[in-house]
């Protein structure tokens, strides 16, 4: 204020840190759309995906300076929201004895044209057989860590190098859940168009 | 229209194909049986709209008044950092 000119190299790092402080938090607004449909397929209703969302963003407004300006902020948001969502204990509810059948990748594609014909492998044919609901059912009914990279990658489109920074594993470990997790997607989506 | 020899192993690079993650060596091998295989083909066709298919299926807006929720933990005031 006044008509001095603010010499101190303090008062403007803080003007410049405020600034820096205010763009974090645009940015990551503007990002909230694609941390919630994430959000949305890592739980079971939305109720539990808005409450997810808002602690990611309120730990992620606290923690601002750990960010990295220039590096992949969603990737950093959805780092934290994988975090918050293991944190909440969702561990204790998996079952342990469930091991979900995985079959080849063809599966499906085999299943409808044994039932329909090959022509029924076009793509109308798929979503005739198929409705939304199923998709969503058969997405939760995944075991979470299979669950978590197929909708990073397949929904959030992530990367590989992406997704295996968001779930702390490494790539190679990204790799083998999301083929395995898209093999049991479609084992189970067969079961359902089969039914 | 029938599976034959070398669909197995492009029925196995069917993921890595429609990431583009294969080797130049894997691509051509997929590429080339692809070229001579309508049951192939039709597989990997169908796999593509299935992923089109899961992801909009899959996908959800944010609920409305979300925004204005996550806009009220700022701890910041835009006006208060000047422009």
């Amino acid at each position: 204020m006044g008509d001095e000119e603010p010499e101190d190299t303090g008062a403007r790092r803080v003007a410049a840190e405020a600034r820096d402080r205010v763009r974090f938090e645009e940015e990551a607004l503007e990002l909230a759309d694609q941390v919630y449909r994430v959000a949305r397929r890592f739980v079971r209703t939305r109720e539990e995906a808005e409450d997810l969302v808002q602690d990611t963003y309120a730990r992620a407004f606290r923690s601002w300076q750990s960010y990295t300006p220039g590096t992949n902020l969603r990737a950093w948001l959805l780092r934290i929201l994988t975090n918050l969502n293991v944190d909440r204990g969702r561990r204790i509810q998996r079952r342990p004895d469930e091991t979900p059948l995985e079959e080849n990748d063809y599966f499906l594609a085999n299943k409808v044209a044994a039932a329909d014909g090959e022509d029924a492998l076009e793509t109308d044919r798929v979503v005739e057989r198929l409705s939304q609901d199923s998709i969503v059912n058969a997405l939760s009914s995944l075991p979470h860590d299979f669950r978590d990279v197929v909708v990073l990658v397949d929904i959030g489109e992530f990367s590989y190098a992406d997704a295996a920074q968001i779930t702390d594993v490494p790539i190679g470990t990204v790799m083998s859940r999301l083929h395995r997790g898209r093999r049991l997607l479609k084992a189970k989506l067969a079961e359902e168009a089969m039914a | 229209m029938t599976h034959h020899a070398g669909c197995d192993k492009c029925e196995e690079l069917l993921q890595g194909f429609l990431d583009r993650a294969l080797s130049d060596t894997e691509y051509a091998e997929a590429e080339s049986h692809l070229d001579g295989c309508d049951y192939c083909r039709r597989r990997y066709r169908f796999e593509t709209s299935l992923r089109m298919y899961v992801k909009t299926s899959a996908i959800e807006r944010m609920p409305p008044g979300l925004l204005e929720k996550l806009g009220a933990l700022r701890s910041t005031d835009a006006s208060a950092a000047g422009s």
